[in-house]
């Protein structure tokens, strides 16, 4: 295959992913959207491996590396559980990061090519950044896979003097770079670039250790993003337009999404990246002093299902704790049954419940809820007035009243869902525990509000079987 | 030097409210003020002196006595001549004025030379002044006692019950006129087991009516052309004949008529004719609460109980001073809300500020010149509910939920601007031609990308970040040219390692390059309608 000929297969796959991005905005069209990314992936590779830059010696090394890393892939994307999901994306975050560092390592130590003066000074610099971003995506994606599986704790780690300790490794990072572009040999630029990695490594660490559970949805969206930035460094270093056009593609895709999650929660991006929110320290001596009086009314099962029974419209508002206790199948079943017996049931799905930008709405189609049901923030919260039950399943930060009522709240100004305008809002909990945020939930104590303790799935199995009997 | 604040006794003949209660009396000197209240002032409230001077204030023998010594007098009804003879210049005089209806009374008190806050012209429209709204105080209790006038002149049960001794049937109530006191009516009806009926010539109260438990009586009439027209063709004789048949109607029907219809400025509007209340059934109750503005009933007689036709028919014009102790009590809240507002510094010292919307509409009179009426209000919302609430959703929707946001502010969008072209120029001067070339399809294609991504509804973000993870994995390109490119002659490179880290990277990305693809398609198998 000429060099033309796979210049032009670029430009189409480029346009295929374009079009796969602009498929995923919307039901109808997202399943055509990765087919039509499908196809661009497989049209770059084979004109890769069949163009001008490799040589059939490589084939067989080829097919073989990618016939063990598909079928890894697909055994992983077959076995993985819905409420597994965000693990598995931070995961394979951090496989882009890893390949983006090795390609970066093998494009330095290649000496077929030959740059002079500006021009080696330039693809040094992409070699670094490169490996840089590469290494920052590998260990936090990495940690954060640590983090929503649970084999990391969910509290933020904060070093003392944390923001001067990220700013000296940068500043050595700056230096280490000066060293490796004057370095005379192969082997002195080799030593400042494992030097840069480890420092990229710890950062990349460091960063996300800091980011309390609530805010993982930005943190897996920004690596998102990250890893696409690693690819368009990657084709800086290699002149390769494709790299790069797709690599700014993911980049900036990831980005927007993590400015959307940040907006809803009304929090500057700046201060989610530099972690520490939710650790209690000031935030909790805050919620003490507003400290919400009042008794929290328990509720039963079987009451709670004579609610449902005798409500014409009932809105449920799904977070995490639906996710950990896996009832969405359960919650479909009481969805069903209320529906077949004329009661309007809609979802509420706040932008950052889950732990990862739509996990609710992945969950609830798993469960076979149907997507014209289930409703965004902005569409539903004027209905809350109107509806007769709004019931709250592992949530609580996000359907926090203090939100608007106390300026002083750590989260005053984030949009929240208004279940307190119901006129019923029972909360599923396991415990008074606060939520991530650490703040207190005024909600618990209003007069029309009921609390229903104990696992979410069992509970909510409860709440079936009495609606059935 | 803080002000002292006076309550004198209401002379109105039959005036059982005052002013202020103990309980606000203790809140008034928290913020300052000292208190004094004529002798006896909360007698028919059922506040005694002793009560009074529990919560701090002292007691004034005499109204002379009284409005010698205080800066500021708290009323319920107008002053009289009378009493305006007894006020010194320069006290701040607060109650109900009425200064549309009393040009008089307004002179004179201007003469005084005093600043007078008028209760009733409390400008309803702005939410924060709702807190001092006494008039919507006023209107909710008279709309709870109507009801109790006309159940204490009914004869039945208002509730219907099967007992040993017979069926009794529900009682049937309408109420004409659907704002404070007629939603406040016919909840106390429907709370006491009534079947209420409403009506009220503003259609958007239709679903306030039915959210109180009753039923909303349409005039049967459409309008030609109505929605274009505007408020006043509504009014048409047509109209009125159509409402007029509806309430000769309803007074077949119906046991007890509750009319709160009140035109603002103007005599009530003429709603049951003598014709209408002979075709009610005998033993039945009108109650009119617009008796004091001429009765929205022909045959009312302001201030009394009359039977006509084997109908009786309430014209109390007093009904707030009927439930005296509730009166007081919330009309004294509503001042002492209105007083934090005058004294926001908490020292006693008011600041009657004419720059504030809340207070320039209460304020009639000022340092003894006329201020009313107030120049009207420019309120950010258009006072049509509907509209307002309709209004942004389109909005939002344009946006798919995300909208574009608001535009950048100019200073934040020049500084931007700024950046991006140091940036560029900072490119410019330093980049060799070849790098240009990649840098632009960069920058185009992060646009690209925030063009594309930027409708992306909430609910496919999930399956959006897995299948840009899986595009990522474009990166195996970089491995695949570095595995075995053609090489030049004699051009030696440490093949074996570059080799091996190029295999790894391929097993890497192909694990997510194929799972990334397979999950999506798993994931959005799952999306259905």
């Amino acid at each position: 295959m000429s060099a033309s000929l796979a210049t032009v297969s670029y430009i189409g796959a480029t346009i295929l992913f374009i079009l796969s991005l602009g498929g995923l905005s919307n039901p109808e069209t997202s399943r055509r959207g990765n087919v039509l990314g499908m196809i661009g992936m497989a049209l770059a590779v084979v004109a890769t491996v069949f163009g001008p830059q490799v040589t059939w010696a490589g084939v067989p090394w080829i097919v073989i590396a990618m016939a063990v890393g598909g079928s890894v892939g697909l055994y992983a994307a077959r076995t993985v559980q819905m409420t597994q999901m965000p693990e598995l994306v931070a995961l394979m975050h951090s496989l882009v990061g890893l390949a983006a560092c090795l390609v970066g390592f093998a494009s330095y130590i290649d000496t077929a090519h030959t740059f002079v003066g500006a021009e080696k000074t330039i693809h040094d610099v992409e070699i670094y950044i490169g490996i840089l971003i590469g290494a920052v995506t590998f260990s936090g994606s990495l940690i954060a896979f640590g983090k929503l599986s649970a084999k990391i704790g969910g509290k933020p780690l904060l070093l003392p003097g944390r923001h001067l300790l990220n700013l000296a490794g940068l500043l050595v990072v700056i230096w280490v770079c000066k060293g490796f572009l004057n370095a005379e040999s192969v082997g002195g630029g080799f030593f400042a670039l494992i030097i840069m990695t480890l420092i990229a490594l710890a950062f990349g660490v460091h960063m996300v250790m800091a980011i309390g559970g609530a805010d993982m949805p930005v943190v897996v969206s920004m690596l998102n993003s990250y890893s696409g930035w690693a690819a368009a460094a990657t084709g800086f270093m290699l002149n390769n337009d494709l790299l790069i056009v797709t690599g700014a593609l993911v980049g900036s895709s990831g980005a927007i999404l993590s400015y959307i999650m940040c907006r809803a929660m009304n929090r500057n991006f700046i201060s989610v990246i530099a972690g520490g929110f939710g650790t209690g320290g000031g935030t909790v001596v805050a919620a003490a002093d507003g400290q919400p009086a009042g008794e929290v009314i328990p509720v039963s099962a079987t009451d709670t299902a004579e609610l449902l029974k005798e409500s014409k419209s009932v809105i449920i508002v799904p977070g995490y704790g639906m996710a950990v206790a896996q009832a969405q199948h359960t919650v479909y079943e009481i969805t069903k049954h209320l529906r077949e017996k004329g009661v309007t049931v809609r979802f509420g799905i706040h932008p950052v419940a889950g732990r990862m930008p739509g996990h609710m709405n992945v969950l609830l189609a798993e469960a076979k809820v149907p997507y014209d049901i289930v409703m965004e923030m902005d569409e539903i919260n004027d209905d809350f007035p109107e509806t007769d039950v709004a019931m709250v399943i592992g949530a609580n930060d996000i359907v926090n009243p203090a939100a608007q009522e106390d300026p002083n709240s750590p989260i005053a100004g984030m949009p929240v869902l208004e279940v307190w305008k119901a006129k019923t809002s029972i909360v599923m909990k396991r415990s008074m525990a606060s939520g991530y945020a650490g703040v207190d939930n005024p909600l618990f104590y209003k007069e029309n509000n009921r609390m229903l303790f104990g696992d979410a799935k069992k509970m909510l199995d409860e709440v079936l079987t009495a609606l059935k009997a | 030097m803080s002000l002292t604040i006076g309550v004198p006794r209401e002379t109105f003949p039959n005036e059982k409210r005052v002013a202020t209660v103990p309980d606000v009396v203790e809140k008034l000197i928290k913020l300052g003020f000292s208190v004094v209240v004529e002798t006896e002032a909360g007698a028919l409230a059922n506040f005694d002196d002793e009560s009074y001077v529990a919560a701090g204030a002292t007691i004034a023998k005499s109204a002379a006595e009284l409005w010698a010594s205080v800066d500021m007098a708290f009323k319920v009804r107008a002053p009289s001549m009378d009493e305006v003879a007894l006020i010194k210049e320069g006290t701040t005089l607060i109650g109900f004025i009425w200064p549309a209806q009393n040009p008089d009374l307004m002179q004179a008190l201007a003469a005084r030379k005093i600043t007078v806050l008028a209760m009733d012209c409390v400008p309803r429209q702005l939410s924060r002044a709702q807190k001092m709204d006494a008039l919507s105080s006023m209107a909710n209790i008279a709309g709870y006692r109507a009801v109790v006038e006309a159940a204490n002149q009914f004869g039945r049960f208002f509730t219907g019950q099967i007992t040993a001794a017979g069926k009794v049937p529900p009682a049937k109530v309408f109420v004409a006129g659907a704002g404070v006191a007629g939603l406040a009516a016919l909840g106390t009806a429907v709370s006491l087991g009534a079947i209420v009926r409403a009506n009220d010539t503003r259609s958007e109260v239709a679903d306030q009516v039915k959210s109180m438990g009753a039923e909303f009586v349409k005039v049967d009439y459409e309008e030609e052309g109505s929605g274009g027209g505007g408020y006043a063709k509504v009014m048409s004789e047509g109209f009125q004949a159509a409402q007029r048949e509806m309430y000769a109607q309803q007074a077949r029907e119906v046991d007890i008529i509750i009319t709160t219809a009140l035109i603002p400025g103007k005599p009530a509007p003429r709603l049951i004719t003598a014709e209408m209340v002979s075709s009610m059934k005998a033993g039945s109750v009108i109650v009119d609460m617009a008796a004091e503005q001429g009765g929205n009933c022909e045959l009312t007689v302001p201030g009394e109980v009359v039977v006509r036709h084997g109908v009786t028919i309430v014209g109390y014009a007093d009904l707030p001073s009927r439930l005296s102790k509730q009166a007081s009590t919330l009309y004294a809240t509503n001042l002492l809300r209105l007083t934090e507002e005058l004294c926001k510094t908490k020292d006693g010292i008011i600041d009657v500020n004419m720059d504030d919307d809340a207070i320039r509409g209460l304020t009639v009179i000022k340092d003894g010149e006329i201020t009313w009426p107030p120049p009207p209000l420019v309120l950010p919302a258009p006072p049509a509910p509907k509209a307002a609430s309709a209004a942004p959703v389109p909005a939002k929707k344009s946006g798919h939920g995300h909208g574009a946001g608001e535009p950048m502010s100019t200073k934040s969008l020049a500084i931007t601007f700024g950046l991006g072209a140091l940036a560029f120029w900072f490119v410019g001067a330093n980049a060799p031609e070849a790098f240009l070339g990649h840098f632009t399809v960069f920058v185009l294609a992060c646009f690209v990308g925030y063009m594309v991504v930027w409708n992306v509804t909430p609910a496919l973000h999930t399956p959006l970040m897995s299948v840009t993870n899986a595009i990522s994995s474009i990166i195996v390109i970089g491995a695949l040219v570095q595995i075995s490119p053609p090489l030049g002659e004699g051009v030696s490179r440490p093949g074996f390692w570059i080799g091996l880290l190029a295999v790894i990277s391929i097993v890497l990305t192909s694990i997510n390059m194929f799972g990334g693809f397979a999950v999506t398609k798993r994931m959005l198998a799952m999306f259905r309608k």
